[in-house]
């Protein structure tokens, strides 16, 4: 019973930034020592700011590193990992940016942090051998309408109000980002059919195409749902498979 | 993936096992080399470095890698890793399970480390004396334990579980600590030395830790290691620190993993090989990790040293 007390006491502490550490905990000279104590929460803190860090290079780079880090700090004091994998923490910081006051003014912030967190998923997603168009000429036209797909594992459909897509892609690599062509709320595919991870923004009436068929919708009742978007059921349907974004069909 | 061996790549340490060795080896047959580590020198794998190390095969004991971060469920990572594992031995290093808490063991995770294992088949698996989780998450840290029957009891539980779980015996690594705690009753070399007699797991002796806790409580390193029950020690662990002060002005030693190994760790180095010959050895430098010819230059720094101790040690067993 004493263990769980003792390591209760040394969680409290680690919590508060005013203690100087637990009473049962003794450095050199026979008492509490904050500096001491303080090594393990500064520990904790700045191993779950690199996480989140390393997920999220592109708004990082946005707001520059000091506000970065206090924003991921403020996170992080308020949402631990809920399990030892570190590559899964930090999937909710999209929404934390969201009513982060400080970044309030930057819209498009929120955003952008949504489709890197998509990114890091897609990464590390199972692996599966994409639908290849090929795949499907074997079937009969007339059986077209009633075909239903299964996503790939690897594939992540994002719906943004910002132009989070060209945000994101102006801010690979080195040099100075253009701003986006045109302000336009943008829609993305995240894909992953091989090692590598690909980020298209969809074209109208893509988005909604692709959510119905990842949602178990028919091929016959997606198309229905972008009808009125001037754009051909089939070529969104070459899209996705092109993309890898398909992994079979019955 | 990965190169075709050569004909005359014929080293020893991938023959098959022998049969008692640290982990059990799966039951499949398995084209990579299923061996446990060899006597040789290894550094932590990072993404930074394999393109590197595929293209140049680097001559190297083995990789470590943190188990954790091969718990997604597919994608580069594990892409990598495939490459690396068909040409070189693996240890794998859990760095989540929180052996040292009075909690039960995370059942989930004990499985995801089980399935890394039978997947990669590593030379070896280590944990640590320490706690990480609590009722807030997980606190990614290698927190400190107070050393009494009760923790001594629930320890022993918990690495007994994990060896079953993962089917072989395993590594405890001793800890950096930066406090103490007041109601502990037994050191902890005979807290080690305890857990390696009821379990029967082996130990990973990490030197730059038993630096680090030497210095930051006062105590004499060597007195430590002559106390320490090295005959379990299957690995060891050497990495950099970082200077700090505590309350009192006094020097504090930060466990930091970002720098080169220190001289006062290096010589200890030499005096642990000499006695116990020559045994699998880490370079733990996994943040801020240098350019890979500095790091692999630190992987044959140590290798130089067991070659050196090496001399000693058999004069040592001559003698006995």
């Amino acid at each position: 019973m004493r263990f769980e007390a003792s390591l209760d006491a040394f969680a409290g502490a680690l919590r508060d930034p005013a203690s100087p550490g637990p009473a049962q905990t003794l450095g050199r000279e026979g008492r509490p020592d904050a500096r001491r104590f303080a090594v393990y929460r500064n520990n904790v803190a700045v191993g779950l700011i690199a996480a989140i860090e390393a997920r999220y290079p592109v708004v990082r780079r946005l707001v520059g590193d000091d506000f970065f880090r206090a924003m991921a700090g403020a996170f992080a004091a308020q949402e631990k990992p809920r399990t030892p994998i570190l590559i899964h923490y930090g999937a909710r910081f999209a929404d934390f940016i969201g009513g982060f006051e400080p970044a309030r003014e930057i819209v498009y912030l929120a955003d952008v942090a949504r489709l890197e967190n998509a990114w890091v998923e897609s990464y590390h997603s199972a692996e599966a051998a994409p639908l290849a168009i090929a795949d499907l000429e074997t079937l009969d036209p007339a059986d077209y309408a009633a075909l239903r797909f299964a996503p790939h594992p690897a594939a992540r459909l994002l719906r943004m109000a910002h132009p989070g897509a060209s945000i994101w892609a102006a801010h690979q690599g080195p040099g100075e980002p253009r701003p986006p062509g045109a302000w336009v709320a943008e829609d993305a595919l995240v894909t992953r059919p091989e090692a590598d991870v690909c980020v298209r923004a969809l074209p109208p009436g893509g988005w909604a195409f692709a959510n119905a068929l990842f949602a178990g919708d028919s091929l016959g009742e997606a198309a229905e749902i972008c009808a009125g978007d001037g754009v051909d059921p089939g070529s969104h349907l070459v899209g996705l498979i092109e993309a890898g974004a398909l992994k079979s069909f019955h | 993936m990965g190169r075709a061996r050569r004909e005359d790549d014929n080293d020893p340490q991938c023959e098959p096992p022998p049969p008692e060795e640290n982990m059990a080896v799966s039951p499949h047959r398995s084209p990579r080399c299923a061996a446990p580590l060899p006597a040789r020198s290894g550094v932590g794998l990072r993404v930074e470095h394999i393109d590197e190390i595929l293209a140049g095969r680097p001559d190297l004991g083995f990789f470590e890698i943190h188990a954790e971060n091969y718990m997604g469920e597919g994608g580069p990572p594990h892409r990598r890793l495939e490459a690396i594992r068909a040409v070189y031995p693996l240890s794998l290093h859990g760095v989540g399970l929180s052996i040292g808490s009075p909690r039960p063991l995370d059942k989930d995770h004990l499985k995801r480390l089980a399935a890394l294992a039978e997947r990669y088949e590593p030379g070896l698996f280590s944990e640590h004396l320490a706690w990480s989780s609590h009722n807030e998450g997980f606190l990614n840290d290698l927190l400190p334990l107070p050393y009494t029957q009760e923790t001594l009891a629930a320890v022993c539980a918990h690495v007994e579980e994990t060896q079953e779980a993962l089917g072989g015996r395993m590594l405890l690594e001793n800890p950096s600590t930066y406090v103490l705690f007041e109601e502990s009753t037994i050191g902890e070399t005979d807290f080690l030395a305890e857990i390696a007699r009821r379990t029967g797991c082996g130990l990973l002796l990490d030197i730059n830790n038993v630096f680090v806790s030497a210095t930051n409580h006062g105590f004499d390193p060597l007195a430590y290691l002559d106390a320490f029950p090295l005959q379990h020690v299957g690995e060891i662990h050497l990495a950099g620190y970082a200077d700090a002060q505590d309350d009192a002005g006094r020097p504090l030693l930060i466990d930091a993993h970002d720098s080169p190994v220190r001289d006062p760790v290096w010589a200890l180095y030499a005096q642990t090989i000499a006695r116990i010959g020559a045994t699998p050895t880490l370079i733990e430098w996994d943040n801020d990790p240098p350019a890979w010819p500095v790091l692999f230059a630190e992987a044959r720094r140590a290798e130089r040293a067991m070659a050196e101790a090496a001399p000693r040690d058999r004069e040592l067993r001559r003698a006995v």
